[in-house]
């Protein structure tokens, strides 16, 4: 196939990216080179910019997320590999099977860097191979190849192999036994333990029998001023190294957050039934430290190695390796399953990652299952004479096995919560914790309003990476519900720019390098002298609006009602602990999302205004929204700046 | 004078091969450094950095003389004495001799690594 490819190598001479787009046809097995567009470059930035944009563009509305008409679109952003203040990360898109809307996942590690360095800053895969294939990406030697031999294998175990028949120094993305027969909420796995976990991004690569993406990069990326880059980020590292944010999260990484988030009364326990799960020091930082750490291991160019690796012995189980469990896990697969040992939610986190399910959304929907068995919803028979009980290791992996394999009830699991709602009935899509069919992400936004706010209107449903505002929540009153919406709107564009230029946002968060850093670093490295903060939060404003464009295009309107959580998040007060009592009303909800409405300059409904896309320079998007009658007549003058800046604290 | 290794300090995280990479090859890839890291995944899921402990195999097996001692001591190659022979590659046990468009390369103690390696895993000792 190495010979359909169409060479252009000439590039564009941009500085900071790789130069060339990559589109592959899985179905005729050709793959074009193009180089990549300096306006696409500048307008769209790489990573989640450039996946939001092809999939508007390119995805018919009525296209069958798992079907041959989606995208899976790879980048890594103009960051990427490019010693900046950090540039790990590498975005997977597509139109989600768990949203059915536009659906990205970001991943840290070194595959992103690699692609740089190959030349890419963009992948995109059409179509539906005939058999498992791989992609093999070797500098400009770019190839389709058999899959046979991983297709079945788990991700780690394609992973191990496919570095063994290639070499170490590839880079491997790979999907596991769920991402291939479709689970929607199958992720992406990578350098042995991170994955792009959320949307389904996995399962629309299985759909399209593409088992992993193998890659290695020989070259450099062409740095428009390195000295300058390199003075600046050899600064930053010198005065984070001593910030004290930075020892904790060396040690613990995002694991210390479990007690924290106890303390605090948001820690999701027994699918979200409350929010304090009492023997959590069983499952915090310190436990996994003490007892399983291996090795601290970090993501490309990164000095702060959140990641634990974690070496496991269960009882009658293999000895596992594991990286995690980070925050994520340790609560939606932890208390939330009723996890109270760090060895078991370590297992079960590995039995996610090599089945390539998403721990997040993964650990909450077997929740559902959890507690649907003990409502006596779903029945021993159903579990092929299994149970599904808190806390039990083998229960746990017996239906994760059922929903892999899509067996029995299993299937409908495999389909998502939502559906599995349906079929269970009595009613139990109320505590369903998710939004747009996204299982929530660990922290119950009962205790802390905005963040429930934050849930209901993100782009890609309940995913707390593009707000997370419990600090916010708690400086300004937890039982506060007005005036947060704007600090959502702008926690919505900050936090998404980081996975738009594909670097770290912890770093941001935790050991307060400036965002102004990030955008020199972009134009040390890009020679974008005219390069502004506005400009990027302008983008992130477009491409949230384009999003929602998007979502409504597919799912009908009006956009607020598919705004609303679960019934469980707002008429259940939290029963026990720090968070005893909190509990919101659906006129919170309505408050909150009326106020949020204003801020984004959309209509009452929940729908993009004409004067909103037409500031943000998408009047095709609003004429193609008025031509389906879902565009909103403003219901506030529209603001000139959207969301007011706020910068969130861990501790 | 050495680079002190830790080797469970590591995390893998290369800055200090793309560091070695700007600062000696003007380039961005880790690969074009003059140290490494071998990992270890999924088990027993550990790295290990490998540099230069300035053994003299190199300077040894050259031919035209051209790995030589600068003014501390420290070896070095002096790139227009490099006939692009690569037998000091060959000498190199820990196969941290590289060789860059032909010419040899070898760590000479900038210490650009330990200054932003923060973990302890490579110390700079005098």
């Amino acid at each position: 196939m190495g010979d359909a490819l169409a060479t252009q190598r000439e590039g564009t001479m941009l500085k900071g990216f790789g130069g060339s787009s990559l589109r592959v046809n899985l179905r005729t097995g050709q793959v074009q080179r193009r180089p990549l567009d300096p306006a696409f470059a500048r307008a769209w930035l790489g990573g989640r910019g450039y996946v939001c944009k092809v999939l508007y563009d390119e995805v018919p509305r009525d296209a069958d997320p798992l079907g041959p008409l989606n995208r899976l679109v790879v980048s890594p952003g103009v960051m990427s590999g490019n010693f900046g203040p950090t540039g790990s990360k590498c975005c997977f898109g597509a139109v989600s099977p768990l949203t059915g809307a536009h659906g990205d996942s970001t991943v840290g590690g070194h595959f992103g860097p690699e692609l740089k360095f190959a030349g890419y800053d963009l992948i995109v895969f059409e179509e539906i191979a005939q058999g498992p294939v791989y992609l093999f990406v070797d500098d400009d030697r770019v190839e389709l190849r058999d899959a046979s031999k991983y297709w079945g294998k788990g991700t780690i175990e394609a992973e191990e192999m496919l570095k063994h028949d290639l070499g170490e120094d590839f880079e491997i993305a790979a999907i596991g036994p769920a991402g291939e027969s479709m689970v929607t909420f199958a992720c992406i796995g990578h350098d042995f333990g991170r994955q792009a976990g959320r949307c389904g991004v996995g399962a629309v690569m299985g759909s399209k029998r593409l088992k992993a993406i193998a890659v290695r990069g020989t070259r450099s990326v062409p740095i428009h001023d390195l000295p300058g880059l390199k003075e600046l980020t050899m600064g930053v590292i010198k005065r984070t190294s001593t910030h004290p944010n930075m020892a904790p999260w060396q040690k613990f990484g995002t694991a210390m957050f479990v007690g924290w988030s106890n303390e605090h009364g948001v820690y999701p326990t027994h699918n979200f039934q409350t929010t304090y799960f009492e023997p959590y020091a069983g499952i915090d930082g310190q436990p996994l430290v003490d007892k399983l750490l291996v090795s601290n291991k970090a993501c490309s160019g990164c000095w702060m190695n959140c990641g634990k690796y974690a070496r496991v012995t269960l009882p009658e189980k293999p000895t596992i390796h594991v990286e995690g469990p980070e925050y994520e896990t340790g609560s939606l697969c932890g208390g939330n399953c009723g996890f109270d040992k760090i060895e078991e939610v370590a297992y079960v986190n590995w039995v996610c990652d090599q089945t390539g399910i998403d721990t997040m959304s993964g650990g909450g929907f077997v929740a559902f299952g959890m507690e649907c068995y003990e409502k006596g919803f779903i029945t021993r028979e159903q579990l092929e004479g299994h149970e599904l009980r808190w806390g039990s290791v083998d229960d746990f992996e017996h239906f994760v096995d059922m929903i892999v394999h899509r067996r029995g009830i299993g299937d409908w699991f495999a389909r998502g919560i939502v559906y599995a709602a349906g079929q269970i009935g009595h009613d139990s899509i109320r505590f369903t914790a998710q939004v747009k069919g996204q299982g929530m992400s660990g922290y119950d936004g009962r205790g802390a309003p905005a963040m429930l706010l934050s849930y209901m209107t993100a782009d890609i449903g309940a995913h707390h990476n593009r707000s997370w505002t419990i600090t916010m929540d708690e400086d300004l009153g937890k039982a506060v519900i007005k005036g947060k919406a704007k600090v959502v709107v702008y926690l919505q564009h900050i936090r998404p720019f980081f996975d738009v230029v594909s670097c770290c946002r912890l770093f941001w968060g935790e050991v307060d390098v400036t965002v102004e850093e990030h955008i020199e670093a972009i134009r040390l490295m890009t020679g974008w002298s005219d390069f502004t903060l506005e400009e990027a939060m302008r983008l992130s404003d477009r491409l949230w609006n384009l999003n929602r464009a998007h979502f409504l295009e597919r799912n009908g309107g009006p956009g607020r009602k598919h705004d609303y959580p679960p019934a469980r998040f707002y008429e259940e007060a939290v029963p026990s602990g720090p968070g005893k009592g909190a509990r919101l009303t659906m006129e919170d909800l309505d408050v909150m999302l009326d106020e949020y409405y204003a801020a984004r300059g959309w209509s009452r409904d929940g729908n993009p205004s004409r004067e909103i896309l037409e500031d943000l320079g998408l009047p095709e998007t609003a004429t193609r929204l008025e031509t389906l009658d879902l565009l909103g007549p403003l219901m506030a003058p529209l603001p000139e700046v959207r969301g007011e800046r706020y910068k969130p604290k861990a501790f | 004078m050495k680079i002190q290794v830790t080797q469970s300090a590591c995390t893998g995280c290369r800055l200090c091969r793309q560091v070695c990479a700007i600062e000696k090859n003007g380039e961005t890839n880790p690969r074009r450094s003059r140290l490494k890291i071998v990992a270890h995944f999924p088990a027993p899921g550990t790295y290990q950095p490998v540099v230069c402990d300035q053994c003299g195999d190199c300077a040894e097996a050259c031919p035209s003389e051209a790995i030589v001692k600068d003014d501390r001591g420290v070896l070095y190659v002096d790139g227009e004495l490099c006939d692009e022979c690569g037998l000091c590659v060959d000498a190199c046990k820990p196969g941290v001799m590289m060789r860059w468009d032909g010419v040899a390369a070898k760590c000479d103690f900038c210490w650009k690594c330990t200054e932003v390696c923060n973990t302890g895993a490579l110390v700079r000792i005098d």
